[in-house]
């Protein structure tokens, strides 16, 4: 067989197994039919769900731990973890908080208080550099990413503690007069009808999203979760690329941080405490592997809004907080089942040596996008 | 010369007969309808190259694996292992040519790994240590049942393992290469061993890639070419040479030198290179080892199982820290530089182990041909889909790879076809100077062909190829030189027209212990 020959008939043996596509793909699209599920459960149990206004708010709910999963995503794709976005993201608000208040500069017997977009800016950096202490204690230092991750989480949660003494900033409004006003904006304003913090987990999924499919960094990123050794042996930085993604998901948790303090106006040295675990589990369920190398943008996205609406679907037909948590968890591992069956699935497939082969991205255009399981992101 | 199969019905004395036995593994056969009979009381060696099944083979028979198809029959009846702890129930067990020690754990702890001794309060250690230290004084070995596994050297780890298979009272002990860190003394003491064995009727299976060593032993002879039985005899009618000839075969064609032209510059300079242990003791694993190659020459490393091969190559391609010497790379020192920075500059290395070290299984074929040359097609900060395809395709093409199209899973291909996604995807960066650690390993024959050819059309375009190997064979195929490396040191250089003797003789493989 010449290989064009094989190429055009590339998509001949799909249809000859219609019942076996079919199970295939409600297995690839399951947390998408699990939305679907739980939209429609809960459209018939109360009727106040099931309406715009509704999926607008409960909408901008999951944009806080959509940011955070597509940050957590990025990391877990390299094969590693990061429990410190829930801290990172508290540290973020408190710090935004601080700026906002007013920096007393002692020496020169001033105050400053910096405008909207620079404390937008100086938080984001501190996201990343935390990040950066993460990447190097983990790419450089090689301690465990988890182990490394869990110190940051407490190290940066006892530092959010300490710079407001265990309390919480409530005015972030800004003044006028001191041309700070405006921080509301990210929490409270809708532009065409959205909330902003929903366009911004949009825009930093469609970033997310080039980055993995359209940039040498995002295949880099791919690679060097699938397997290390061999991207290294093809020249790919897998050091930077490490701290790199660890960045990212720095950045991303600050951005949650200033959205969460904005809808809040406060910043509460707290907040975020144990929303990593949520962000995991968005990333989770949205079908990615643990051990790195398989997973979309797509899919996480599903998963945080999978567990948005069922958790706001449970508080609105009054479901017990306790019983919640049951349903989350039971949710999450239910994922991991999933995917673990779907990946054993995948392994045990090939088994011809050149035939068309029946991977479920066969089809023509698959061709040159990497991975081309999860190239269909954004 | 009695190449032809004989299939006769298994004799009065056999104890396990293994009939038509076929093994795949996705697309690769590894045995082709092996039968194979071991007989009461008597040695049968198995011979064969690297990758010709006699692993495969023995894990069957112990119930690590299962056969694809084929019977296995214990005293003529027909048996199936569900799993090892089956198997050696039914008094079959097997020293495996890796160690599977518990290195954190002691050497009676080990020996009685999942079959611990019950005593009246929990475990009877007691009990265990001095059947540990009976076994040791058979072996002759001083070692303290309370040992740490991972404090005793290689050669102790391996009687260590010995003494395992012989703790358990089994009726057939398979050997898969027992003697590769034992000396010489060690050796004998394990021979007197396996003859005490064999007089209590206790059947031996022996591998041993130390051929004369085997001979010594042996009762009964095996050849196995290519996942296929090629000769069978009785050792009193055969030597050395009988062994080479059936298990190297003489017909099939690897290639010749690619010649009809000069070659060029020195493209790489290797310069006293040395390189540590990694198990810290104080020998070298390579030691100050000085090569030249020049554009367009292919030279050939061959070498026996640790004489240093694979990390020669890996730290020359900057994997591996080197403890000293240089690398000049057309006479520029590449000494300090990273993988990537070597890779920019025309050196690449095709790794051993491709599953490993050469593929990333979660990506397409396509992804991986492209993943060392991505470069090559970002368009501003953005990867040019159009030029990715067109790089794909072309190597494909090039390197002739079998494949539904680039964006099929890496592990539908056949192993011949995944090393040559590997080697294809070293090819795009266009280097300059290539190395390719075994790069045969694993795949059959006529991949091992077409891998062989490739590689001379590139030498004849100006690439300067060193690749390892440990099949005599194949060294003989498409090498302009063919170094012959023992203990980290080149112990022998020859030009083309060497022979298979000559080659083994120098690699310390056919020497008497």
């Amino acid at each position: 067989m010449t290989n064009a020959s094989q190429n055009r008939s590339r998509s001949g043996p799909r249809t000859s197994s219609g019942g076996f596509s079919v199970a295939k793909l409600l297995l690839e699209g399951r947390a998408f039919l699990a939305l679907i599920v739980i939209i429609v459960v809960f459209s018939m149990l109360s009727p106040y769900y099931f309406s715009l206004g509704n999926f607008l708010t409960m909408a901008s709910h999951v944009a806080i731990f959509g940011i955070l999963a597509v940050g957590m995503l990025l990391v877990i794709l390299n094969g590693g973890i990061d429990l410190s976005v829930g801290s990172t993201l508290g540290l973020s608000g408190v710090v935004a908080g601080f700026l906002m208040q007013g920096v007393q500069l002692q020496m020169l017997g001033v105050v400053l208080f910096p405008p909207v977009w620079v404390v937008v800016v100086l938080v984001c950096a501190l996201g990343a550099l935390v990040g950066l202490v993460n990447g190097v204690l983990i790419a450089w230092l090689k301690v465990p990413a988890f182990v490394a991750t869990l110190g940051m989480l407490y190290v940066v949660r006892g530092a959010a503690l300490l710079m407001t003494n265990g309390l919480t900033y409530n005015d972030l409004g800004g003044k006028p007069e001191l041309g700070n006003t405006g921080f509301d904006w990210l929490g409270f304003n809708r532009l065409f009808g959205i909330p902003v913090g929903v366009l911004v987990m949009m825009v930093i999924a469609i970033i997310g999203s080039i980055i993995l499919n359209r940039t040498a960094f995002g295949r880099w990123l791919y690679a060097s979760g699938g397997n290390e050794r061999a991207a290294e042996l093809s020249g790919v930085p897998v050091k930077k690329v490490q701290v790199s993604v660890y960045m990212l998901s720095g950045i991303c948790a600050s951005v949650a941080g200033l959205i969460l303090s904005s809808e809040l106006t406060s910043a509460g040295p707290t907040a975020g405490n144990s929303y990593e675990l949520t962000a995991i589990a968005a990333v989770v369920i949205g079908g990615a592997a643990l051990t790195g190398g398989r997973g979309n943008i797509r899919g996480t996205l599903v998963g945080a809004f999978v567990i948005g609406f069922l958790s706001d679907g449970l508080v609105i037909i009054g479901v017990s907080a306790y019983w919640q948590t049951v349903f989350t968890g039971a949710v999450i591992v239910l994922a991991v089942l999933l995917n673990a069956i779907q990946y054993r699935r995948r392994v045990k497939l090939p088994g011809s040596t050149d035939g068309p082969s029946t991977s479920p991205q066969q089809g023509g255009k698959a061709q040159t996008a990497a991975p081309a399981h999860e190239k269909i992101a954004g | 010369m009695n190449a032809a199969p004989q299939f006769e019905p298994a004799p009065a004395d056999t104890v396990l007969a293994a009939r038509n036995i076929v093994k795949s593994y996705g697309g690769t056969h590894a045995l082709k309808g092996v039968n194979f009979d071991i007989r009461r009381g008597e040695v049968t060696t198995l011979f064969g190259e690297n990758g010709a099944g006699k692993s495969t083979l023995m894990k069957i028979l112990s119930g690590v694996e299962t056969p694809t198809s084929g019977s296995i029959e214990l005293d003529g009846r027909p048996v199936a292992f569900s799993s090892t702890v089956d198997a050696r129930n039914r008094g079959i067990s097997i020293i495996h040519q890796e160690l599977s020690l518990a290195p954190n754990l002691s050497v009676r702890d080990n020996i009685f790994m999942g079959r611990e001794l019950r005593g009246a309060t929990g475990l009877d250690f007691a009990e265990e240590a001095r059947q540990t230290r009976l076994l040791m004084a058979d072996l002759e070995e001083d070692i303290d049942p309370m040992t740490l596994v991972q404090d005793l050297r290689l050669g102790q780890q391996q009687i260590v393992e010995i003494a395992r298979a012989l703790s358990v009272d089994s009726r057939i002990l398979i050997m898969d290469e027992p003697t590769s860190a034992l000396s010489a003394t060690e050796v004998e003491v394990l021979f007197r061993v396996i003859r005490d064995l064999t007089a209590r009727g206790v059947s031996i299976v022996y591998i041993s890639h130390h051929l004369e060593e085997a001979l010594q032993i042996t009762d009964h002879a095996v050849v196995l070419r290519d996942g296929a039985i090629t000769a069978t005899a009785n050792a009193k009618n055969i030597d050395l040479e009988w062994i080479v000839r059936n298990m190297v075969g003489e017909n099939f064609d690897l290639g010749s030198p690619p010649t009809g032209y000069a070659f060029g510059e020195v493209a790489l300079s290797i310069d006293e290179l040395s390189i540590a242990d990694v198990s810290g003791s104080d020998r070298l694993v390579v030691d100050r080892l000085s090569l030249e190659v020049r554009a367009g020459e292919i030279v050939c490393i061959y070498g026996l199982m640790g004489a240093g091969r694979t990390e020669l190559l890996e730290s020359v391609a900057g994997r591996l820290p080197m403890t000293g010497g240089r690398v000049l790379l057309e006479g520029k020192d590449i000494s300090r530089l990273s993988i990537a920075e070597r890779i920019d500059r025309g050196l690449v290395l095709v790794p051993e182990d491709r599953q490993r070290d050469g593929l990333v299984q979660t990506m397409s074929v396509g992804a991986n041909l492209s993943l060392a040359s991505i470069g090559a097609f970002v368009k501003g900060m953005m990867l040019s889909r159009s030029r990715e395809r067109s790089l794909i395709d072309g190597t494909i093409r090039d390197v002739r790879v079998k494949t539904a199209g680039g964006g099929a899973p890496i592990g539908s291909l056949s192993g011949g076809n995944q090393q040559k996604v590997v080697i294809g995807k070293m090819l795009t960066t266009n280097p300059k100077v290539m190395l390719l650690d075994e790069p045969s390993r694993g795949i059959d024959v006529g991949a091992k062909a077409e891998v062989f050819r490739l590689i001379g059309e590139r030498a004849a375009q100006g690439l300067a190829v060193v690749f390892s190997t440990s099949e005599v064979a194949e060294c003989l195929s498409i090498a302009h030189r063919i170094i012959v490396m023992r203990r980290g040191r080149i112990s022998a250089q020859f030009s083309a027209d060497v022979t298979k003797e000559q080659i083994m003789a120098a690699s310390g493989e056919a020497v008497l212990v």
